[in-house]
């Protein structure tokens, strides 16, 4: 810990991402595949609508790229604010 | 060669493949044990969280429990993938940081208490030997339906092989086994998905299979599958495949296994094998590729199985007449034996007539056609992915390897779940509470024991399953939910929380958690001690649904009480701000 007030920008940063990354998990899962379906539900995807689309598959792509997009971001917040690894 | 000794060859070939690893990967000291030396490679790491997390529930049952309610059991898609984020983000990277074994030994060292930590164990093994007795249960089933032996033997050898490559190896042998058990579930259960595919919509992915349409030769051709299958079930007087009842119960339900999954001590420690903190965030999005791969093509499975079925019974469609009992396909014979499948000619007009026979608008047509209710009367969920390279009239080895498939989903869950116990007794009650001064040599042997002890409590509860086995994986997700996952995140993302907060709040979510749950389904489940029942549920809410409102019994209970009492010391504050920062992950590496 060598510089505190970076550490705390580090963790502002930090958690700016999560809340980022949370609410786009929140609006494809429980939005656009369960609440808001009736919204999205003009949106015909094979034979169905957007929303049973993101129920059963939309939703677990986009946790997928969500995770990497975290991991992408957080390792450069990492070596921007000099905290990374080695 | 007759399917008995093929099954036997597979799955032979297979135990012959977890031992092997065993012996390569013997656990040599307590590091190795309890976290395979934190030298896993992300990726190797990822595959072994998603043969950990993919149980016999979810290789052998969720496809079946999507074919037959459609859309709304989406819930358990969304449900056990959507945790990876909330784990990825809050927990993970963290947890690494800290660099210890256990996810009690984070709670009683961020907590400064041992009767935090206490608490937190007893919630560890609540969790994980409820979850333990099912897959026990579940490998002894497989192994009693492919090798046709009985029940016991089938848990005796699942016991033996487990007891093999976890006591030997523990988490380095546990890994290394669970890449191979990955290996062989997924290409069990892709390689029939993919035939069914092909037939149906000409699709080799199934995933995309689902949303085509359908070739030439089978009923609907030339249509989207999903409109000929929601069409046939209204004609059969069923509720359309992809029509919603109640969102608002979906979601919370979806919320209480996101919040459970990520609470989940099994899966956590897993995070505790990578290298580096940025492996772990890595490690995390890996484990759902992997995942992913079972969960995108279960849907189509359920879909497609549905619509099989559905067109089986009725070759000429509705208006036409129904299947007639000897020409019913072989698989039909197969599993009338097991008592998973029964049709009865109700009518004996050789006919077998499937469809809803307590919906009114049918009883009309019923009475017209003369049918006596609904002839399909038993089908067992499980048969769908069991059955399926039957149904798809694939050869005997791809049924031979469905076998070994169900009994790796079984086996690398039970492992992983018996890790989680024997580590958390050797470590963190043996070693720090009752016997701090123990040698490494000591606790190892002292995990080894603890694993054989929670080897043999496992089988004994798989022979003699509590009537409810059903019901405690309800309690087991909603601990998770109420108890471990929210301790864990306040003590990252808040410096103030203190231990009595957390122990406040810890003990909230259990007892809240408890108390909703055994009000509803009797005490410890016993049939007939239950004080009220389904129609009187508060707001309308299952006890399966009750995780995200224990959790919040936590949050706020562990908020008011921390207000209430002294900061914690600077020293915690200090170790609260070292766990947010990656850097010197490594030295904790060698401690």
């Amino acid at each position: 810990m060598s510089d505190n007030s970076d550490d705390q920008g580090y963790w502002k940063a930090n958690v700016r991402l999560i809340w980022l990354c949370l609410i786009i998990w929140a609006l494809c899962s429980f939005g656009f595949a369960i609440l808001l379906r009736p919204l999205v539900s003009g949106i015909a995807v094979g034979g169905t609508d957007l929303g049973f689309w993101f129920a059963q598959q939309g939703s677990i792509l986009v946790f997928l790229v969500l995770i990497f997009f975290y991991a992408i971001r957080m390792n450069a917040i990492d070596r921007e604010h000099g905290v990374d690894e080695e | 060669m007759d399917q008995t000794t093929l099954n036997f060859i597979v799955v032979g070939a297979s135990f012959a493949l977890y031992f092997g690893i065993a012996i390569w990967a013997k656990a040599a000291s307590t590091s190795e044990f309890y976290a395979a030396g934190r030298g896993v490679n992300p990726v190797v790491n990822g595959m072994a969280t998603a043969a950990d997390w993919m149980s016999a529930a979810s290789f052998i049952s969720m496809a079946g429990l999507i074919a037959f309610v459609g859309y709304n059991n989406s819930l358990f898609l969304m449900g056990w993938t959507g945790g990876y984020v909330l784990m990825a983000m809050l927990l993970a990277p963290y947890l690494r940081k800290f660099g210890k074994f256990t996810v009690p030994e984070f709670v009683g060292d961020r907590y400064y208490s041992n009767a935090a930590r206490v608490v937190a164990v007893i919630c560890l093994i609540v969790i994980s030997v409820t979850y333990v007795i099912g897959q026990m249960r579940g490998a002894g089933i497989a192994f009693s339906r492919f090798l046709e032996i009985d029940i016991t033997a089938g848990l005796f050898t699942a016991g033996f092989v487990v007891f093999v490559y976890a006591v030997l190896g523990g988490m380095k042998g546990i890994t290394y086994t669970q890449v191979a058990q990955y290996v062989v579930l997924i290409t069990a259960y892709t390689v029939p998905a993919i035939f069914i595919s092909l037939n149906l919509t000409g699709n080799p992915i199934p995933g995309l299979g689902l949303f085509s349409t359908i070739t030439e030769g089978n009923q609907g051709a030339g249509q989207h599958l999903l409109i000929t299958l929601d069409g046939l079930l209204t004609d059969l007087g069923f509720r359309e495949y992809t029509a919603t009842t109640n969102p608002w119960l979906m979601a919370l339900y979806t919320l209480s296994l996101m919040i459970g999954t990520a609470g989940l001590p099994h899966v956590i420690i897993r995070f505790f094998t990578v290298p580096k903190v940025a492996d772990a965030r890595w490690s995390a999005g890996w484990a759902l590729v992997f995942i992913a791969l079972l969960y995108l093509t279960a849907p189509a499975v359920g879909a497609m199985a549905r619509l099989n079925i559905t067109t089986t019974m009725w070759p000429a469609g509705i208006e036409g007449e129904a299947v007639a009992v000897d020409e019913l396909p072989d698989w039909f014979e197969t599993w009338q034996v097991t008592g998973l499948l029964g049709v009865e000619d109700k009518n004996g007009d050789g006919r077998i007539q499937y469809y809803n026979d307590s919906n009114p608008d049918l009883q009309a047509l019923a009475t017209e056609r003369g049918w006596e209710g609904n002839e399909l009367v038993t089908f067992n969920r499980d048969i769908l992915v069991l059955a399926n390279p039957e149904i798809a009239q694939l050869p005997g080895w791809v049924i031979a390897l469905i076998a070994a498939g169900g009994i790796a989903a079984a086996l690398s869950t039970a492992a992983g779940l018996l890790l989680a116990i024997s580590s958390a007794i050797s470590h963190d009650l043996i070693k720090s509470v009752f016997n701090p001064n123990i040698s490494e040599k000591g606790e190892l042997l002292a995990a080894r024991i603890s694993m054989a002890v929670a080897i043999c409590v496992a089988v004994y509860l798989g022979l003699n399953p509590p009537g409810f086995a059903a019901q405690v994986v309800a309690l087991a997700f909603g601990l998770a939910a109420a108890t471990l996952f929210p301790t864990l995140m306040m003590g990252i993302f808040s410096k103030r929380m203190n231990s009595q907060g957390a122990i406040a709040g810890m003990l909230a979510g259990l007892i809240s958690t408890c108390a909703y749950l055994f009000l509803y389904l009797g005490i410890f489940f016993l049939p007939g001690t239950n004080m009220l029942d389904s129609s009187q549920y508060l707001f309308g809410i299952p006890p399966t649904h009750f995780g995200p409102i224990g959790a919040l019994f936590n949050f706020g209970a562990a908020y008011l009480v921390s207000n209430a009492t002294a900061a914690p010391p600077k020293e915690i504050q200090d170790l609260v701000e070292s766990v947010r920062i990656p850097r010197g992950a490594g030295m904790a590496v060698d401690h």
